[in-house]
């Protein structure tokens, strides 16, 4: 093909990858076609349903509103960098106790949503946790169960924030 | 070991879906592989005069390109597969790429083959298509009339069928002391599964044999249709669909995108792949309801209902889709009369031909058209005799003593108990203090209001003689097959194809409850044509009243030739032998027994087994059901008007289900509520929009309101298990009940909240600019 290409270093869930490129690549599709991780998914072409959403520098961004070229040197984290089976990150298993997903194709995209949400905002309330997923649509849960594995997983990420405090505090205490 | 049916186990099939391991369509990647696009036509109605394809051919990486004319010999067009008898159906042919004429805008005129997506799409602005633009039909009603312009030659008045049952005669509504006659406008609607569809073809020239994954809630229909489309050998043709990113029945139809993949992997001999995008889905992905419904219901003045008649003309697209015909005749038609004691009933429906995308099912097919009617009929009828809704309702509700139950149309309701579940939603509510608050709040010049619904649906499609008394073309049976392998371990194949409803668990806890052994050792395993014996697939609330109930009868044949196993191990006689715990004993004889894994490997060692028993352990079940199963319950839906926007606000949402025996609750109650937020999404704000030149408005998530988590207070949903008699777990369905339940519950309160602007009916989507313009106009004339 005759369309001239760029080369981009894109570090995605901490392996540092490099591509040659068109430089109309969405972010999405360097993700899935270049890199393979199928993990991030497409479900509109208007930026609406956030089934398509990745971490870049730690923020939430929808990948399908993002050229490729334009996260040269970033880091990009998707659902296959949020934790493997025998190491689960809590929003991944927030959804997996709560039945926060059915057929699992908005719920990579609605997790690291949910990962930005906690960041920000790390104990919600319910009314906060829905408002803060504005940016995504599920058509099978019906939501309820979603806002159960957001909230699970920030009681668990909380009570391990509070345990690892109070393990410095018993350290300083023993210390001085 | 514990009772494990009934437990709200952590699905099976979640750890591939949360961390990014699942395989969708669109995942599947192959060497060589080639993208397809397809050119859709921006016009309604038009005649193709010529196309263009040569600058398109000459564009980087494009390797070839199909019109409507490269197909003929080659590929058949693509049928309808539900014919309802007596009907006078029309099927016009319905070609992959149109011929000389498109019919809708998305219609499909061209097909690229590149070497990327994005040459693909390029590609797709190079050809040139020259049209005669034609007059256009939107409206089903306009599209009848005698001076329409015909969609199709020799079909008149665009009409494709005109359907019928039962009937009332004349006298009964004219002697009737109360008739209520009511036309409901249902807004056409667009399934939106998260997933769009996609299909991936890979051919072999040197055998013959074709591979395509497609999006497909029915993979085995796939194979079983575009084996006749594509003229090649069911023996030959693989279709798997292991992931499927929600269906809600736009996954049911067989489409020209599968069928298109598999003619240009053979005509290439190059794996190929399309994936739709969501504007394209809105557009070539078939719609669901647009119906208008014009009832009657005549009764008593004490409330009795007598008899009810219906007039339902349906909007079918522009060709008929492959389940589409059944939706507005037999799913909706049959069950109209709810779970009323209604003496007559006569519906009828006209399917009619217009330039907008084929409709077919989408979740609760009919079902929701059915309910909302008889729902909204019951409260006007109440309202109009000055009565409680749900006094009628009580009055009214087929007693649980009454079954099995011949409703006017022909169909047995095989079990219920209507009140209890009422009783249940009332205890949950309580009624009386909300009333008294609603005075409270009228007073205040706030508006809220209470609306029910108690519903009755067929699920568990179906028997297969009743599929082909009412004309779909195939059985509606459903396949299990059994396998324990030597370790003890168990495979079952299902012939049902879940897409998000959990089977890979539910399924497990069936075999797991069954042979006592953990369900860590059996794995479901659906949805690939090589792998599994014919089956029908998941729609229609079918797949663990059918599917499931036939794991069971497996599972049965299983156990029983174990158990002649053991007897044998054991030195006793069969009748002497116990199954407890997952473990054959003798009885009386605690000591003497042989665990299930025992007999499992003696089964496949085959040193010695009893006299005319075969080795291995393997059993298979067909099992087609008598009769269908009747899910029912209440739900009641609190809103409370914004008197100055007109906004609709869900205070409370209750929903009592009785889906039988309830093999895993956090999943039943899943699909409650993925179901209610539907059904509401139609009530309130859900709804698609033609003009008058048959573009569709509302063709991306900018413009078609997709419900939302703010959108939505928590549910309270809570089941009562009435068994049904029909299969041998109790089990009905549970998929459907919340979009089929939700709508009139959710609009008979927003008419109670509007009571005091003395508004009776109004159309979905229930728009703030609707309710405002209400309150205004209700306003003038305080």
């Amino acid at each position: 093909m005759s369309n001239p290409t760029v080369e981009v270093t894109i570090t995605v869930n901490g392996m540092q990858k490099k591509a040659e490129i068109e430089p109309r690549m969405l972010l999405v599709h360097a993700l899935r076609d270049t890199f393979n991780l199928t993990g991030t998914h497409i479900g509109c072409d208007t930026s609406q349903c956030g089934a398509c959403t990745v971490l870049l520098n730690g923020e939430a961004v929808k990948s399908c509103t993002v050229l490729a070229v334009q996260v040269d040197g970033a880091e990009v984290t998707t659902v296959e960098g949020l934790g493997e089976m025998n190491d689960l990150h809590p929003i991944q298993e927030g959804f997996w106790e709560k039945h926060g997903l059915q057929c699992g194709f908005c719920t990579p995209g609605v997790m690291i949503a949910a990962v930005d949400l906690l960041k920000n905002n790390p104990q919600p309330t319910e009314a906060e946790i829905r408002n803060g997923l504005e940016g995504v649509i599920c058509r099978c849960t019906g939501y309820e169960n979603i806002v159960r594995a957001i909230q699970y997983a920030s009681d668990k990420m909380t009570s391990s924030e509070a345990e690892k405090l109070s393990v410095m505090v018993s350290d300083l205490k023993e210390e001085s | 070991m514990a009772n494990i049916f009934g437990t709200p186990l952590k699905r099976r099939e979640d750890p591939r879906l949360i961390t990014g391991k699942g395989k969708f369509t669109d995942d599947i990647q192959l060497p060589g592989m080639l993208y397809a696009a397809m050119l859709r036509s921006p016009h309604a109605h038009a005649n193709i005069k010529s196309i263009n394809t040569v600058n398109a051919e000459q564009a980087d990486g494009v390797v070839a390109i199909y019109t409507g004319k490269d197909l003929q010999g080659k590929m058949e067009p693509i049928p309808t597969a539900w014919l309802p008898p007596d009907s006078n159906i029309q099927t016009p042919d319905h070609p992959a790429l149109a011929m000389d004429k498109v019919r809708y805008v998305g219609d499909a005129v061209a097909m690229v083959i590149a070497e990327s997506r994005y040459a693909a799409r390029d590609a797709l602005d190079l050809i040139d298509v020259e049209y005669e633009t034609l007059p256009v039909n939107v409206d089903q009603e306009k599209a009848m009339a005698d001076n329409a312009t015909l969609l199709h030659d020799g079909v008149e008045n665009n009409l494709a069928y005109h359907w019928k049952a039962g009937s009332v005669a004349e006298e009964v509504f004219d002697q009737s002391e109360v008739v209520i006659k009511q036309r409901f406008r249902q807004q056409r609607l667009i399934p939106n599964p998260m997933e769009m569809r996609a299909s991936v073809a890979d051919y072999n020239s040197a055998s013959g044999d074709m591979t395509i994954w497609c999006t497909s809630q029915n993979p085995h229909i796939h194979r079983f249709i575009l084996s006749g489309v594509l003229g090649i050998p069911e023996s030959k043709l693989q279709i798997i669909s292991v992931d499927v990113g929600g269906g809600f029945g736009c996954k049911i139809a067989v489409y020209p995108g599968e069928a298109l993949v598999g003619f240009a992997a053979r005509e290439l001999n190059r794996p190929i792949k399309w994936a739709e995008d969501r504007s394209e889905h809105f557009l070539s992905t078939t719609h669901g309801r647009d119906v208008i419904l014009d009832v009657e219901l005549a009764g008593k003045r004490d409330g009795t209902f007598e008899a009810l008649r219906i007039k339902n003309i349906a909007n079918m697209g522009a060709y008929l889709s492959t389940a589409g015909p059944g939706v507005e005749t037999i799913l909706f038609g049959l069950i109209t009369p709810g779970p009323y004691r209604i003496k007559h009933a006569q519906v009828e429906t006209y399917g009619v031909f217009t330039n907008t995308t084929p409709t077919d099912a989408y979740r609760g097919a009919g079902r929701p058209e059915a309910t909302y009617l008889i729902e909204r009929m019951v409260d006007l009828y109440a309202n109009e005799i000055g009565m409680d809704p749900l006094e009628i309702r009580r009055r009214n509700l087929i007693g649980k003593d009454e079954f099995p139950y011949d409703n006017a149309l022909g169909l047995q309701y095989d079990s219920g108990d209507y009140e209890r579940s009422l009783d249940k939603a009332l205890e949950m509510l309580d009624y009386e203090k909300f009333r008294s608050e609603q005075e409270e709040a009228r007073n205040q010049g706030k508006y809220i209001g209470v609306g029910f619904s108690t519903y009755v649906e067929i699920c568990g499609l179906g028997p297969s003689k009743v599929a082909g008394a009412v004309g779909f073309q195939g059985g509606l049976w459903e396949s299990a097959t059994i396998r324990v392998h030597p370790t003890g371990k168990v495979s079952v194949f299902t012939g049902t194809s879940p897409h998000g409803q959990g089977e890979e668990t539910t399924f497990a806890q069936i075999v797991s409850q069954k042979f006592g052994i953990p369900q860590e050792d059996i794995e479901v395993i659906h949805s690939d044509t090589d792998r599994i014996p014919m089956g029908w697939g998941t729609y229609g609330s079918r797949t663990t009243p059918v599917g499931g109930a036939a794991i069971a009868i497996a599972a049965d044949r299983v156990l029983n030739k174990a158990k002649k196993i053991a007897a044998h191990m054991l030195e006793a006689a069969e009748e002497d032998i116990d199954f407890v715990d997952g473990s054959f004993q003798v009885k009386g004889v605690p000591d003497s027994a042989a665990s299930f894994a025992d007999v499992t490997l003696q089964a496949y060692v085959a040193w010695d087994l009893p006299d005319g028993i075969e080795p291995a352990l393997e059993e298979q079940a067909f099992y087609d059901p008598d009769n269908f199963v009747y899910p029912f319950g209440a739900h009641a839906c609190i809103v409370e008007i914004d008197a100055e926007t007109g906004e609709i606000e869900i205070k409370r949402y209750i929903a009592v289900d009785d889906p039988g025996p309830v093999i895993n609750p956090m999943v039943a109650e899943g699909q409650v509520h993925g179901g209610i937020v539907q059904g509401v999404g139609q009530a309130l704000w859900e709804g698609a929009v033609y003009n008058e030149q048959g573009q569709l408005l509302s063709g991306t998530f900018m413009d078609y309101t997709m419900p939302k988590a703010r959108f939505f207070p928590n549910f309270e949903a809570a089941f009562t298990e009435t068994p049904s008699p029909v299969n041998q777990l109790g089990v009905k369905g549970i998929g459907e009940t919340g979009t089929i339940a939700a709508t009139p519950a959710v609009v008979n309160a927003v008419i109670d909240a509007l009571e005091p602007f003395g508004v009776k009916e109004l159309d979905m989507p229930l728009t703030p600019e609707k309710i405002w313009s209400v309150l205004q106009n209700g306003r003038k004339t305080e």
